[in-house]
């Protein structure tokens, strides 16, 4: 006997691993968004910002967390940047040119030319007006972004041998980008912040459908629903149309980037269409020279934009122009945009300070404004009385526009993208805490998908796809892929289906094509595990098939045989009209049909098959497989031989079971 | 997988054309243009309308009534065919039915000059995939032909739908031998390659037809082919391809430059470890003529033992970059020359990034030469082109992509535009170049064949004066190409460019790529030779023979999902070193490779009793016997009885606790017994003496 072990279940180790995410930012809050990330031994940190409202250690991630003794570079296999916005952004020169991490930083194209003015505006605004100590200098801004590699859109980037990320078009503000990354079979989208509807100026969110075992996604309007873009734009317009019309000044505190030229496309194109002739300025933080990033980088704007880059490109703001602080007191209208947005400090504060006070003029402020910030005062409801410091109180009376339209996706779209791109799992970040208990809620109930809001610092863990790789014979490949049509008659409640057709029965066949790819694997030492047909595995082996098959042969009574001929199939006897002992197989055959219900019987004349299983009149005298012991009373019985195989045990000993029922209680 | 290449195509502006057949699909690569045959035809005449003084035409020109020359005189302006020109395709291409091809990849605007050909016949439906800026360029490329073209259809009215005279059999007889080789090919199989001309519409429809990419970014054709396209540093947003099937990883190498001065430089790494390398660059055959390929072929040889870190280095040898910007400096100093000598100089090089280098480089020489002389761009799409180049700084080299990051300009002719010193028009006749004329001055126009375009008015314009310089790109016929101009006075500079990878870097490069096969043109047998120690094997290929390539691997990757892999149960085959297990599930392709699921249906393998339904090897009697024994079955054995003829058999009787029967042969086993179980335990009998799964 050769030694073997049976059925031994031998022990394999495949990869279990989980998906970990440490909230180091951004956990139920909006402000310094940090994900870090660890998938199949490679650890990716997502966005690097800074938290404005706050001025101590807390304005930054707890970078202590990534690493105990500091070695970031051998903590981290990569950052990963979304967009130049500083709660994204905002901690990065920090992190490499003061914590010392010099590994890879990835960022799309615009978002690394772009960012450089952010981070120098916000550097000024800290030290210049606050007179704080600087986190950074403008040398390590600089240095910063030499580390920092630029990515297109769609490109497949190769980190390393096994690391793959990808960006995809995210809206929201020039260059922001969703990030999917792949480790192995364990793929996550990082979406940053997103916009799901084209604005003027930008296009909407576009990603492929992807298989991933998680989704993190920004839920700063977990519960906001919003209408047309365009009438909120058109409200903007008009507010700012009134007001320089009725001699005042309109204050757009923003950031150098982004809203501003967001907001200046809409304002050229409306003075355009009014002829209007009163000026726009630009503050000296937004020079012209961000306006020559926009045009070089048209193409990631949206669609009407794009196509004006060769006849005017869009970016080549006729009415603009620069403004001087003397300016700030002179008469007549104008409208303004000034740095820092949400009046968080600097000269948009300067001049927010001296045209509070009239009623005249108009301040228009974003949909977002950080905690702490003048903005975040005015919009929170009582604000005729400012607090600037602990000493100086304003009184502000002008008019207050809150832009309604915001370069966020709504609950709608955040939904929609969960739904469309159907991960197995969800974490939701860069929102508030209530709201985003509530979309948490929605998409477990509504998509059945598993949904956390981690808060910061903390980390979630969840479970990752994994594939075993082997290889596969060419004939297992064929064989699967071929066509396997199963064809079975339905079932008796459906009979109103079978239709009598020219004068036929016409049985109604179902026809499934079940291709089920069946074989074997096979693993050797020192080689890669191999799957072949049933039919390569002997050659493989160089052994001979032994065929074991069972073997059956019984008597039936023909009278029964009769019987069934005359009462149960009086529709079909014309089909199948035969007489005699010739006429024995096909009333067992009919037998078997109605008594098998989706068997894949078939007749041959000689023989009735069904799968490996066939039964046929035998006509020896001695049949070595004649077990049974013939029947004590020599009635007119007919022997019958069957012959199977182990695969269809079961099924054999039914069929021998029904047609040995026939010959019981006649004879 | 079947290679053909259709053709080996003839320099920069006439890329090879080949079709792939792999996976069941056929690809076909690039789908130019034989622009160099238009100089057959004769120019529209001048006087029909003139460069600056805009004089009504005189049709009744002496042309239209052209002379026919007697075979074997030499070629003058008189020979040439004065009709509407049609285009000459691949020659091969013309002989494949266009409705088998399942996808296009399009490496440079020059390899989709023929595209609109192939997109408006009918049946054909393949997938055409190209880069973003290739589609842009080569659509910029066909508008401005297909503009340059209505000259000629103005001249000579609209063309019939007829066979045109020429390319009757005995206007053909009459003509010069020289001619009818281009009109007919060297084997006369070519002239039902020639086309008339596509219709703007058909351009419009063309582009539509085409997927356009990004660079690395991933499509997937058909669930089985995942297809990439890489920078080649040709030009601007062409390309290499990356093709991934089930079987092998596929590398298609077209002309490629190592450090290009303003594309994105040659990614070579990404096409790195792949089975097969498809080269098509051969450019290097072009300049074989030329002096300058002397050393090549002694450096070759020694260059095929390098290893791979020397290999590495080799590429990075920039010593034909320095030689590029040599030229350019040369070619500028000529051309300041004749400028100062009050002559002007024409430059219908239509090679972007050599235009644009010596926009950049010829402004800066006059500014150091403070010569103030204007620069003309004339085309009718040229200022589109040049602020185009302006927004695509993804696609450019690094220095340029530079520039983006400091807020700059990523080229030169932003400034010269806004400074008055560059003039962008869009054609000789335009108002705007009426006005602001001045000689001595510089030209940049199509087209290079000097048929076609503003060159043809300024040619005839300054071909008589010996002071003006015509700048042309080595390569074509220059002696036909002036033919109509005769007699030239005017100086004529021919330049040769970088067009590809150099000789003495193809064997370094596949040193560093790896692959397992490389497809090299028969061309470079001898001028690139292997020894023995490359690890990978050659094959060479030429026009119109199909080359086999025999598969790598007579199995393809899959991959098993973990939640099928842990319901495995193996079974050790000791003898053997193996271990076996059944498996079975959904197969599924898609990315290029095999997917097995467990699928929806619980499967009849995965309940818990499960028995081998194949068995191997040869049964021992004995052994039977004691184990039917201890599971308490006596059986008696009946020998001898031979049963069919020689095979060797014997009838095992069991009569307690039941009857049955064990006939046992050399290759099967024939159980049968009075009720199921019985049947099952003796079946469970010989499992347990017999290898099965
Ligand atoms: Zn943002
Ligand atoms: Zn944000």
């Amino acid at each position: 006997m050769k030694a073997r072990q049976r059925g031994s279940q031998k022990e394999r180790k495949f990869p279990s691993m989980a998906i970990e995410c440490l909230v180091l930012g951004a956990g139920q809050q909006v402000g310094k968004s940090c994900v870090v990330v660890s998938m199949n031994g490679k650890r990716i940190m997502f966005d690097c910002g800074m938290d404005m409202a706050y001025h101590d250690h807390r304005r930054h991630p707890d970078f202590s967390r990534i690493s105990e003794s500091g070695d970031f570079d051998k903590a981290l296999t990569c950052i990963v940047i979304t967009h130049f916005h500083l709660d994204h952004i905002g901690a990065l020169p920090y992190f490499t040119e003061v914590c010392g991490y010099r590994g890879p930083i990835y960022m799309t194209y615009p978002t690394k030319a772009l960012a450089p003015s952010m981070l120098e505006d916000y550097r000024k605004v800290m030290v210049e007006r606050r007179g704080e100590e600087e986190q950074f200098t403008s040398e390590h801004i600089v240095e910063c972004m030499k580390k920092v590699i630029a990515v297109d859109v769609k490109q497949t980037v190769q980190v390393d041998k096994d690391l793959m990320i990808r960006a995809y078009y995210a809206g929201h503000v020039l260059g922001a980008a969703m990030f999917y990354t792949k480790v192995g079979d364990s793929a996550i989208v990082y979406t940053g912040d997103y916009n799901m509807t084209p604005d003027r100026h930008l296009g909407a969110a576009q990603i492929d459908r992807l298989q991933l075992d998680l989704l993190i996604t920004e839920s700063t309007y977990a519960t906001t629903i919003r209408d047309s873009k365009y009438s909120r734009e058109a409200e903007f317009l008009k507010a700012v149309h009134k007001c320089v019309l009725g001699g005042g000044k309109v204050l757009i505190p923003t950031f150098a980037l982004g809203r501003a030229q967001e907001l200046c496309i809409l304002l050229e194109d409306y003075w355009e269409r009014m002829n209007l002739k009163i000026p726009i300025y630009f503050s000296s933080g937004l020079t012209m020279q961000a306006n020559m990033y926009y045009k070089m980088l048209i193409s990631w704007t949206s669609q009407k934009v794009k196509e004006t880059y060769s006849t005017r490109n869009a970016f080549d703001f006729k009415h603009v122009l620069n403004f001087d602080r003397s300016m700030i007191s002179a008469p007549g209208p104008c409208v303004l945009f000034a740095t820092p947005g949400w009046i968080s400090g600097g000269f948009s504060l300067e001049v927010f300070k001296q045209w509070a006070p009239s009623e005249m003029n108009l301040i228009t402020l974003p949909g977002y404004c950080a905690a702490g910030t003048i903005g975040h005062k005015l919009m929170s409801g009582k604000r005729t009385k400012i607090d600037l410091d602990k000493d100086t109180q304003l009184d502000v009376r002008c008019q207050i526009h809150q832009l309604s339209f915001s370069p966020h996706t709504d609950a709608k779209g955040i939904m929609d993208l969960v739904k469309f791109l159907s991960p197995k799992h969800v974490i939701l970040v860069h929102g508030e805490k209530p709201k985003m208990a509530t979309l948490k809620g929605r998409i477990y109930s509504e998509l059945g998908i598993r949904c956390d809001d981690p808060a910061n610092n903390e980390t979630v863990c969840i479970p990752s796809t994994h594939h075993v790789e082997v290889g596969a014979s060419n004939t297992f490949i064929r064989s699967s892929l071929n066509p396997n049509f199963n064809f079975s008659k339905i079932s008796s409640e459906d009979e109103s289906d079978s239709r009598l057709k020219d004068g036929k029965f016409m049985p109604w066949l179902q026809v499934k094509d079940e291709r089920a790819a069946e074989g074997i694997l096979v693993e050797e030492k020192s080689k890669r595990a191999k799957i072949v047909h049933q039919d390569e595995l002997l050659l493989m082996l160089g052994e001979k098939k032994h065929d074991i098959r069972f073997a059956y042969c019984f008597p039936i009574n023909t009278d029964n045989l009769e019987d069934t001929k005359s009462t149960d199939v009086s529709s079909s006897s014309n089909a199948l009209s035969m007489s005699g002992r010739c006429s024995w197989l096909p009333m067992l055959y009919i037998k078997l049909s109605d008594e098998l219900s989706g068997g894949n019987i078939q007749y041959f004349g000689e023989q009735i098959q069904v799968e490996s299983f066939s039964v046929s009149l035998c006509l020896k005298d001695r049949c070595p497989y004649r077990i049974v012991d013939s029947p004590p009373n020599k009635c007119e019985a007919v022997f019958f031989c069957c012959t199977w195989s182990i695969a269809d045990e079961k099924l054999a000993w039914k069929i021998i079971s029904i047609l040995e029922n026939l010959d019981y209680g006649t004879c | 997988m079947k290679f053909t290449c259709l053709s080996k195509g003839g320099g920069f502006h006439f890329p090879p054309c080949h079709i792939l057949n792999v996976c069941g699909f056929r690809i076909l690569f690039d789908c130019p243009l034989d622009l160099s045959a238009l100089t057959i035809f004769s120019p529209v005449p001048i006087g029909y309308r003139d460069v600056v003084d805009e004089k009504d035409s005189d049709l009744d020109s002496d042309c239209v009534t052209w002379k026919r020359q007697k075979i074997g005189k030499p070629l003058d302006a008189n020979d040439l065919i004065c009709a509407v020109p049609w285009y000459k395709i691949v020659k091969y291409l013309h002989l494949w039915n266009v409705s088998f091809i399942d996808v296009v990849l399009i490496s440079s605007p020059m390899g989709m000059l023929g595209l609109p050909f192939l997109t408006r016949m009918k049946g054909f439906s393949a997938k055409i995939y190209v880069t973003e800026v290739t589609a842009r360029l080569g659509q910029l490329m066909m508008d401005d032909l297909v503009s340059m073209h209505m000259e000629f259809r103005q001249f000579y009215g609209p063309e019939g739908s007829t066979f045109p005279r020429w390319m009757e059999q005995e206007e053909l007889d009459l003509q010069p031998s020289a001619l009818r080789e281009v009109v007919l090919g060297k084997d006369g199989a070519e002239l039902g390659g020639w086309m008339p001309l596509y219709s703007a519409a058909d351009v419009k429809d063309c582009l539509q037809k085409v997927q356009t990419l990004r660079y690395a970014e991933e499509v997937c054709y058909n669930g089985k082919l995942v297809i990439k396209a890489f920078s080649s540093g040709l030009e601007i947003g062409t390309c290499n391809w990356s093709i991934n099937g089930p079987k092998r990883d596929i590398a298609f190498i077209s002309s490629s430059i190592f450090v290009p001065a303003h594309a994105m430089s040659f990614d070579y790494h990404a096409l790195q470890g792949k089975d097969i390398i498809l080269y098509s660059d051969l450019s290097s055959l072009d300049t074989m003529e030329g002096v300058e390929d002397g050393y090549s072929f002694l450096t070759t040889d020694s260059f095929s033992t390098l290893s791979w870190e020397e290999s590495a280095k080799a590429l990075l040898n920039t010593s034909e970059h320095l030689e590029e910007r040599e030229k350019l400096y040369y070619l500028c100093s000529c051309a300041t020359d004749s400028l100062k000598a009050s002559g002007s100089v024409l430059i219908p090089i239509n090679r972007l990034g050599t235009f644009i280098q010596l926009l950049e480089q010829i402004s800066a020489s006059l500014e150091s030469s403070s010569l103030k002389v204007p620069i003309y761009v004339i085309s009718s799409v040229a200022e589109e082109l040049l602020a185009y180049t302006n927004v695509i700084p993804e696609w450019l080299c690094k220095e340029r992509q530079e520039k983006l990051f400091s807020g700059e300009p990523l080229f030169a002719h932003v400034k010269l535009i806004k400074d008055n010193k560059l003039h962008v028009l869009p054609a000789v006749h335009s108002p705007k170049l009426l006005t602001n004329w001045q000689e001595p001055c510089i030209v940049f126009c199509p087209h290079w064949c000097l048929r076609l375009g503003p060159v043809v008015h300024l040619l005839h314009r300054w071909s008589g004066d010996p002071n003006s310089l015509l700048v042309l790109e080595s390569g074509q016929d220059v002696q036909r190409a002036l033919l109509p101009f005769q007699p030239m006075e005017m100086k004529v500079l021919q330049c040769s460019f970088l067009s590809g990878i150099k000789l003495p870097k193809i064997l370094p490069l596949l040193n560093v790529l790896q692959p397992k096969i490389t497809l090299l043109p028969e061309d470079l047998r001898q001028k690139v030779r292997f020894t023995n120690v490359n690890p990978f094997s050659v094959f060479h290929y030429s026009e119109n023979k199909t080359l086999i390539i025999p598969s790598l691997k007579d199995s393809s990757e899959l991959e098993i999902a973990t939640d099928l892999a842990f319901q495995f149960q193996w079974r050790n085959l000791k003898h053997e070193n193996m271990n076996i297990t059944r498996l079975k599930g959904e197969l599924h392709v898609d990315h290029g490779k095999h997917w097995l699921h467990s699928g929806n249906k619980p499967s009849k393998l995965n309940s818990s009793k499960r028995r081998p339904l194949l068995h191997w090897g040869t049964p021992n009697l004995e052994t039977l016997l004691s184990i039917l024994s201890k599971m308490g079955i006596n059986a008696s054995v009946e020998q001898g009885v031979g049963v069919e003829g020689s095979e060797k058999a014997c009838k095992v009787h069991v009569h307690d606790p039941k009857k049955a029967l064990i006939e046992m042969g050399e290759t099967g086993t024939v159980i049968s017994a009075v009720d199921e179980n019985l049947a099952s335990l003796i079946f469970e009998a010989i499992d347990s003496i017999l290898d099965g799964i």
